[in-house]
């Protein structure tokens, strides 16, 4: 188990420092923020593509002729839904309701799954995930240190990734592929988080550094950039998807934060079912909503909401929106039913800031749209 | 644009240039590239009384706002309007188009008290010995 304290690299980041990487602590892993300009990998991502390193997130593999009792046990999603070569996004809830960690889980085959998770959380859910297998068939594989991981997103992301693994071409949007990469056994997902197209690169260590550099050698003619967690934060607030730790937590119900459709009440048994199935019956008190600035402005998290004169919330992820070219967030506002539409103001430097309550995602990509 | 050698600084990267009492302020091109896209001006009221050193206008990018603090003691006599609504003026002509505000200063020997742009050079090269930020 790693150390708590010490600060980590993944092995991409002797590239990210060649590259002219700003280098921030993300949650104990150094990391870029940006190359050049978060707007510039923004635009490169909403129009050709952006290759995000993303190896901090953690690998946790399950086998056995219980994998999937296991998986259905400790999932708000039905996990039954996918057979092998398929992946699914869900919520790991735990007993009081709250979430554990969002997730997505990919069949590898009938009693094999990889499970990617965050990095912040992943030892966490690995405990969690112990405690919930004992006395069931299954082998667990905390393989987070042996993976890196690389996100290729945006219209020429498949194009790109194609031409460093040609099968990646004909895989399916949530599609999950077990390939030879370089000799070395590695997955791709035609999964992303910042609401474009692309797949996610799942490689040995020893191989991630050569990836990285053919994608971006490949992609760089077709307009590829080299994209950090700043904009990876501006494209998935744009495409309404939660962080995990800042929107989502122990404490906070995957309805609350308006993510009901993960929930599938009708699956059979799985922990915190009868608090979600209670909260979905009888209504949740709080709701994750977005909000809209109507005049200039940049909304940040811990900003307060204001409606009809009273504070509904604060926001927990806010940002400058590029796509829509509007201040955007979202909060947790006392009043779970409110129309698009709904006038509040949003308190920036002391000032009300006039607002209204908006329908997330923000913003859905037209690339998308077109059916990836 | 206005010549770089002729201004006065703050160690918090605005520039000052003074004509009598009527001063121009702006962001220097260091500040302006360490901050990266400026997507957001408050600028301040025109007719504001500021102190020296007092926060007055905020410049924001995607990620962190930052405040901009007045060299001079005054009162706020324009706000550059063009920057306001384009603020990518401030990243593509620091010293120029993309200044933020003008004051009648009130005590323009208070200039006295900022760096010119040789010691503000060393100050940049010393910050950067230092690795800040």
């Amino acid at each position: 188990m790693s150390s708590s304290t010490a600060v980590r690299r993944t092995a991409l980041y002797e590239s990210h420092k060649l590259l002219g990487g700003k280098i921030v602590d993300f949650h104990g892993w150094e990391l870029p923020v940006q190359y050049e300009s978060v707007m510039k990998e923004h635009e490169a991502t909403r129009n050709r593509c952006g290759l995000f390193d993303v190896s901090h997130m953690g690998q946790v593999f399950v086998t056995g002729p219980d994998a999937l009792a296991f998986l259905q046990k400790v999932n708000a999603n039905d996990i039954s839904r996918i057979g092998p070569g398929k992946a699914i996004y869900s919520h790991l809830p735990n007993e009081k309701g709250g979430v554990v960690d969002d997730i997505i889980v990919s069949c590898l085959a009938k009693d094999r799954y990889l499970i990617v998770v965050n990095a912040a959380t992943a030892d966490k859910d690995f405990a969690w995930f112990q405690k919930h297998s004992k006395e069931m068939s299954v082998v667990l594989s905390n393989k987070s240190d042996a993976y890196g991981m690389i996100a290729v997103q945006g219209p020429k992301a498949a194009e790109i990734a194609s031409l460093i693994a040609p099968s990646m071409a004909a895989l399916p949007r949530f599609g999950a592929l077990e390939l030879e990469l370089y000799g070395q056994p590695s997955f791709i997902t035609r999964t992303g988080y910042t609401g474009e197209d692309g797949c996610e690169f799942i490689v040995p260590n020893e191989i991630v550094v050569r990836v990285w550099e053919d994608l971006l050698a490949q992609g760089r003619s077709l307009g590829a950039a080299p994209c950090g967690l700043g904009a990876r934060d501006v494209l998935r607030l744009e495409a309404g998807y939660l962080l995990y730790g800042q929107d989502l937590d122990d404490d906070i119900s995957t309805y609350e934060a308006n993510y009901g459709w993960v929930v599938k009440l009708d699956k059979g048994d799985f922990i915190g079912k009868s608090v979600l199935a209670k909260q979905k019956a009888e209504g949740i008190k709080r709701k994750l909503t977005g909000i809209k600035l109507l005049e200039r402005g940049v909304p940040r998290a811990g900003a307060s909401v204001v409606i009809d004169g009273k504070e509904a919330g604060k926001l927990c992820s806010a940002t400058y929106s590029p796509s829509l070219q509007a201040g955007i967030g979202t909060g947790y506002l006392d009043q779970p039913n409110l129309a698009p539409g709904t006038k509040c103001s949003v308190v920036l430097h002391g000032r009300e800031i006039p607002a209204e309550i908006v329908k997330t995602p923000f913003f859905v990509s037209p690339n998308l749209k077109k059916g990836a | 644009m206005l010549d770089p050698k002729s201004l006065k600084y703050m160690k918090s990267h605005e520039w000052l240039s003074l004509d009598g009492d009527a001063g121009t302020v702006g962001i220097s091109d260091h500040a302006q590239k360490e901050i990266t896209d400026v997507v957001f001006i408050e600028p301040p009221k025109v007719g504001r009384t500021v102190k020296q050193g007092e926060p007055c206008c905020v410049v924001e990018s995607v990620k962190a706002a930052f405040d901009i603090y007045a060299p001079v003691s005054g009162v706020i006599t324009a706000v550059n309007a063009d920057a306001v609504k384009d603020p990518a003026i401030v990243n593509a002509s620091a010293f120029g188009k993309g200044w933020l505000f003008k004051l009648k200063a009130s005590a323009p020997a208070e200039a006295s008290k900022l760096m010119d742009a040789a010691a503000y050079d060393a100050f940049l090269n010393s910050e950067a010995a230092h690795g800040s930020h």
